[in-house]
């Protein structure tokens, strides 16, 4: 039998869990429902001027954003490893770090997406500046897909466990904080009209990072958890 | 058979850095006598980090090179940096309340270290989430590993994050170099702590290894009880 090569490999991965995927459209959505909900919780439990808003816009959006990829990667995995999937993935001549690659940016496509794309309406809820909102979009472009690789290489190592839920959180929101960190003050740089490029250029640099070195972790952490 | 001489120099060194700070120090210029807590929180700031890369070198070795003892350690590491982590947060705080006139500021150092408590919490709570002894042990290790590489990143993220948001907290904590004499006393205490850590660490990891080996044949003859 013909052996896909590396490219091919990836790309038939990325086909199939996106088919899957558009198959239980409504487990796709809850987490884009969660991170608009978590947004309209703020104005009733504070107060909806827009000042207030405006103020506290930045944190609430990346905050939001980071619970629902968190709330997303709990079933990054699961359904491959108890149906035995991903011990087909594991024996075949392809390397596993790919494929969880290719697993992973599937997820971000599918969950990962959505939020950026519905961001600017989000914002504009929250009376977010205008000018702020490429910015945001841009940043949340760059930290999904960090989000998402986080949560590969957490969910990984928990797939196996009964009680993953919480502890994975414990896990992810740790490494996840730089991310909020540099992805708010962009936001917050954009707002108030001063340059967000250097914010910019960090999460870029951190999804690079991400992307080399997390695929390895996640196929080290896979096997841990397969035997 | 090291514990107790690891455990006399670190009675010795921290009795001695303690009392001498505590009485012979000079008073700071700025902050009076209450600058004495030092003693006991810079040791402990230092001591966690130092555990944290400990802990994960260890683990590092044991996943490598699928030592079983480099894993015991790691796994007796942990609580201890753990405690060395809160007991600097604590003791940070409590100097803050008279200097700051509040119990918490959300000051670069003081964030990076509650992020380090938590990368802590993670790990003992992932090695206590799986029942498999060797599993818990690679996938533990796996984490401190990554928690190594991203503790550089969180920390610069945070110091970036707080000289943007409160630059005033900085220059409160802009301490004036230290005098020698005040430093002698710190440096003692720092290796009183260091030889500390590794009496306890020598103590914890024998316990583990014993409770790992606890069916097996030759530790029942060891003890004399087979």
């Amino acid at each position: 039998m013909e052996v896909p090569g590396l490219g091919q490999a990836f790309a038939l991965q990325v086909g199939r869990d996106m088919r899957l995927a558009f198959r239980h459209l409504g487990q796709l959505a809850n987490p884009l429902m969660f991170f608009i909900m978590v947004t309209t919780l703020f104005p009733l439990a504070l107060n909806p001027s827009p000042q207030l808003l405006e103020a506290i816009a930045p944190g609430v959006v990346w905050v939001a954003a980071l619970l629902a990829s968190l709330l997303a990667s709990e079933s990054l995995f699961r359904q491959d490893v108890d149906d035995g999937t991903m011990e087909q993935l594991a024996l075949s001549p392809q390397p596993l770090a790919l494929m969880l690659l290719a697993k992973t940016a599937a997820h971000w496509l599918m969950t990962g997406l959505p939020l950026v794309l519905v961001s600017p309406i989000v914002a504009y809820g929250l009376f977010l500046p205008q000018e702020a909102v490429p910015v945001t979009m841009g940043a949340l472009a760059l930290a999904t897909p960090i989000l998402s690789l986080i949560g590969g290489m957490m969910a990984a190592l928990t797939v196996g466990l009964r009680r993953g839920g919480g502890l994975l959180s414990l896990l992810i929101l740790p490494i996840a904080m730089p991310v909020l960190i540099f992805g708010a003050r962009a936001t917050d740089l954009a707002m108030t009209g001063l340059e967000s490029v250097g914010a910019i250029y960090l999460l870029a640099a951190l999804l690079l990072l991400a992307m080399s070195l997390s695929p390895f972790a996640m196929a080290a952490a896979m096997r841990i958890s397969l035997d | 058979m090291l514990t107790p001489w690891f455990g006399w120099a670190a009675a010795i060194l921290i009795t001695a850095g303690t009392l001498g700070g505590l009485y012979l120090a000079p008073p700071d210029y700025q902050q009076g006598e209450g600058f004495r807590i030092i003693y006991v929180h810079v040791p402990s700031a230092s001591m966690s980090m130092f555990v944290y890369v400990n802990m994960a070198l260890a683990a590092a070795a044991g996943l490598i090179w699928r030592i079983k003892l480099a894993h015991a350690v790691a796994a007796a590491a942990a609580p201890i940096g753990a405690s060395f982590t809160f007991l600097a947060l604590a003791t940070g705080s409590i100097w803050a309340k008279p200097m700051w006139g509040t119990w918490w500021v959300w000051d670069a150092r003081l964030t990076s270290e509650l992020v380090l408590l938590f990368l802590y919490f993670g790990y003992m709570a992932l090695r206590a989430a799986i029942d498999d002894e060797n599993r818990a042990d690679r996938a533990s290790a796996l984490l401190a590993i990554i928690g190594l590489i991203n503790i550089p990143i969180i920390k610069y993220s945070v110091e970036w994050w707080n000289t943007l948001h409160q630059p005033a907290t900085i220059s409160k904590m802009g301490k004036p170099a230290m005098d020698g004499d005040m430093l002698t006393w710190l440096l003692l205490n720092i290796f009183g702590f260091m030889c500390f850590f590794i009496a306890v660490l020598l103590i914890r990891a024998r316990a583990e290894v014993i409770r790992r080996a606890r069916d097996q044949k030759w530790l029942k003859q060891a003890l004399g009880v087979a």
